[in-house]
């Protein structure tokens, strides 16, 4: 009896976690659908059977080239997460293992700024971008993007790294292991999963940053977001062009999210249970 | 061998000269089918001006308007050439933020462009930018809706007659609403159609001294009206519709008639797009007696920051793509119904033009009948039609617009959403130092 009923809650809880799953993704399904109907097909209502054509595609394609956002995407969100990992790793070293009575504020202070709108910003930053000739370049755009997820970047290596013993370092320590000798060899390794899912979740973070990437690029470094805002038209249909930009947008990073996504949930959810 | 290395290092050395000698100008525009259009034909300028490269920044209309405020307030000098509206033209040229088009060539013929639109781009009798499409607002209707309600549309009709028509129009059973109106929060969405149609009711925002006047019977009347006819006519959930809504209601057969933008005609008469694209017929934006009618006037142009360090290319390019030339090269290739409307009077004589286009007429009747510097019945201290040109506007036109959409919505009253405008109103005059 006790069986059927575990089976029972088992089945339901599976139907549950379909359902809630297939709502998640229904926006980006319907996306993915709209891509390939007409104009006309996509503004007359809910419909999830598309003619099949391929127009929207060739228009995107025809107007606005895509493998230059693209390539932009890729060095952007490589760039900004291998350059956060520099920074944060030896941040998040010294936070887990040499904690002071202020780690925890400065930690929470960090957070703070992720708290804050990011238009609020924007003058003093667009001035410091123009002063210093980085608006439209991908060094200041790199540097943005890892500045503004270097706080997530941070507690991420930090929560992992605090479940790492202290006393294997200080065994590595004891065997004469200079400080960088001791993150590189002994900490880092045992950190993969945690940086590999951290790395995977700031990639996804700077692709699909929208707000400093479409602002503070014109032509040379402008990403996939700047690539999908040029879609969208005051007067005229463009759902479907729209939907087709997007689904070119979204492709890369759900494929990539899709063969990870191990590592991300396992990442995601480390320390969260002792 | 030696003479092989010799042609070549000449080659790359002449090609290393061209490129540096190359000038690149960024254009900052908005993704219309007639900018898109633009893109397409470039080629015809590189190949007069090998020497000026373009490069193109399409953004969707709200960023590309953050975008270029943003660029030009701080000087940033991103973008050589801008594609604005009627609203920032005057304000900017204000600032000094725009450069005068005074080089556009001598065969340019400023005096062909619509009087209406030029001084709307004007100040002080400078050209600060040059229109590449211009447009007013008109009432679009089904003509076999209308001859089954049996009513005759008029050439320039009344709101009473507008009023009558939609509600024998309107057979909710079989999906038809008499009426289709922007409904949309914004200031260049609900805003544009209400301010211009309050002033065909004698209304405005502001008296002489910036005084808000929402508190008036004028205003009163007209969002009264406009609420009681969206009621009683309108589609459902019309308080978020703006243009492209009601442009699919329409072609899809929903609205009996619809007061929008002229360039809407181009899609509720292309048979590709539009089920009822031979049933449509124009008139007037209607008008209630008092010298004014309800349709307002707007235009796409580019403009020259004064920020760029390229000023000569990017006023070229001005030139070529709002010249007569431009207008031609599109009648050639894509036909005269696609060539960008409302700038040049030339285009309006051409028969061939007239033809091509059957809603030309009502197109440039319409746009005569605003004047940007006089809108309003009563006298006011502004420029604009459908908008106030002081940099306030947009914050203030949105939040009027949510009030007034709520209204429609039928979340607060029109005498709640009126206070309330009008309280709004008195803070942003005041905070702006035009009142005390």
């Amino acid at each position: 009896m006790a069986r059927a009923v575990t089976t029972q809650h088992k089945t339901i809880a599976t139907a549950a976690a379909w359902v809630v799953a297939l709502l998640i993704f229904f926006p980006i399904l319907y996306t993915i659908i709209t891509s390939f109907k007409s104009e006309q097909e996509a503004i007359q209502g809910f419909n999830l059977i598309p003619s099949g054509t391929f127009e929207s595609y060739s228009e995107v394609q025809q107007q606005s080239g895509y493998f230059k956002f693209f390539f932009n995407s890729v060095l952007l969100s490589v760039g900004s997460t291998i350059l956060a990992l520099i920074v944060a790793i030896p941040a998040a070293w010294s936070m887990a293992f040499s904690p002071t009575k202020r780690t925890k504020d400065i930690l929470m202070w960090m957070l703070s700024t992720k708290m804050m709108p990011a238009v609020a910003v924007l003058f003093p930053i667009y001035l410091i971008f123009r002063d210093s000739g980085l608006l439209d370049s991908r060094i200041g755009l790199t540097v943005m993007l890892m500045l503004i997820n270097l706080p997530i970047v941070v507690w991420m290596l930090y929560t992992y790294f605090r479940e790492i013993p202290g006393e294997i370092l200080e065994a590595a320590r004891m065997d004469g292991a200079s400080l960088w000798n001791e993150i590189i060899y002994v900490l880092t390794p045992m950190a993969v999963p945690g940086i590999a899912s951290t790395m995977l979740l700031n990639i996804i973070l700077a692709w699909n940053e929208a707000f400093w990437t479409i602002r503070l690029t014109t032509t040379n470094a402008a990403p996939l977001t700047a690539f999908i805002s040029s879609f969208s038209s005051p007067q005229g249909l463009f759902w479907a062009k729209l939907s087709a930009a997007s689904t070119l947008a979204i492709a890369p990073i759900l494929i990539m999210g899709w063969f990870s996504q191990k590592q991300l949930v396992r990442g995601l959810t480390f320390g969260a249970v002792k | 061998m030696k003479l092989r290395t010799l042609t070549l290092g000449l080659l790359s050395a002449s090609a290393l000269a061209f490129a540096a000698h190359a000038e690149s100008i960024t254009i900052a525009t908005v993704n219309n089918g007639d900018m898109v259009r633009m893109q397409k034909l470039t080629d015809d300028f590189t190949k007069a001006n090998p020497d000026i490269q373009l490069n193109w920044v399409t953004l969707e209309e709200n960023v590309l308007r953050e975008r270029v405020t943003t660029d030009i307030a701080t000087k940033g000098g991103q973008y050589d050439v801008m594609t604005i509206g009627t609203y920032e033209v005057p304000i900017w040229a204000k600032q000094s933020w725009l450069l005068p088009l005074d080089k556009l060539g001598d065969d340019y013929d400023v005096k062909d462009i619509i009087p209406a639109i030029a001084g709307g781009l004007s100040v002080d009798g400078k050209l600060y930018a040059a229109p590449f499409y211009g447009e007013s607002s008109f009432v679009m209707y089904r003509k076999d809706l209308m001859e089954k309600a049996g009513l005759k549309m008029p050439d320039a009709p009344t709101w009473d007659f507008i009023k009558q028509a939609a509600d024998k129009m309107t057979d909710r059973a079989n999906g038809v609403n008499g009426v289709c109106l922007r409904g949309k929060a914004g200031w260049g969405e609900n805003m544009a159609f209400l301010t211009a149609m309050s002033n065909s009711f004698g209304a405005r925002w502001f008296d002489e001294n910036w005084k808000p006047q929402f508190d008036q019977p004028e205003w009163k009347n007209t969002l009264q009206f406009y609420v009681d006819l969206m009621k009683a006519d309108g589609p459902e959930g019309a308080s978020s519709n703006g243009f492209n809504e009601n442009l699919a209601l329409f072609q899809q057969g929903k609205c009996g008639m619809w007061i929008d933008a002229t360039v809407a005609a181009s899609f509720v008469s292309d048979p590709k797009a539009s089920q009822v694209a031979d049933k449509v017929g124009y008139a007037l934006a209607p008008d209630n007696g008092l010298g004014k009618r309800g349709n307002w006037l707007w235009a796409w142009s580019l403009a020259v920051p004064a920020g760029t360090q390229k000023a000569d290319a990017a006023e070229k390019f001005v030139s070529w793509a709002t010249s007569k030339h431009y207008a031609e090269l599109v009648a050639s290739k894509e036909g005269w119904a696609n060539v960008p409307p409302g700038t040049r009077s030339s285009l309006y004589a051409n028969a061939e033009y007239q033809k091509a286009a059957p809603f030309a007429k009502m197109t440039l009747d319409s746009i005569n009948a605003a004047d940007p510097t006089h809108p309003t019945v009563k006298p006011v201290p502004y420029v604009g039609v459908q908008f106030v040109a002081i940099p306030e506007f947009q914050g203030l036109g949105t939040t009027v617009g949510q009030l007034f959409s709520a209204a429609l919505a039928g979340q607060s009253s029109v005498d709640d959403a009126l206070k309330q405008a009008q309280d709004a109103a008195t803070a942003a005059m005041t905070e702006g130092g035009y009142i005390k």
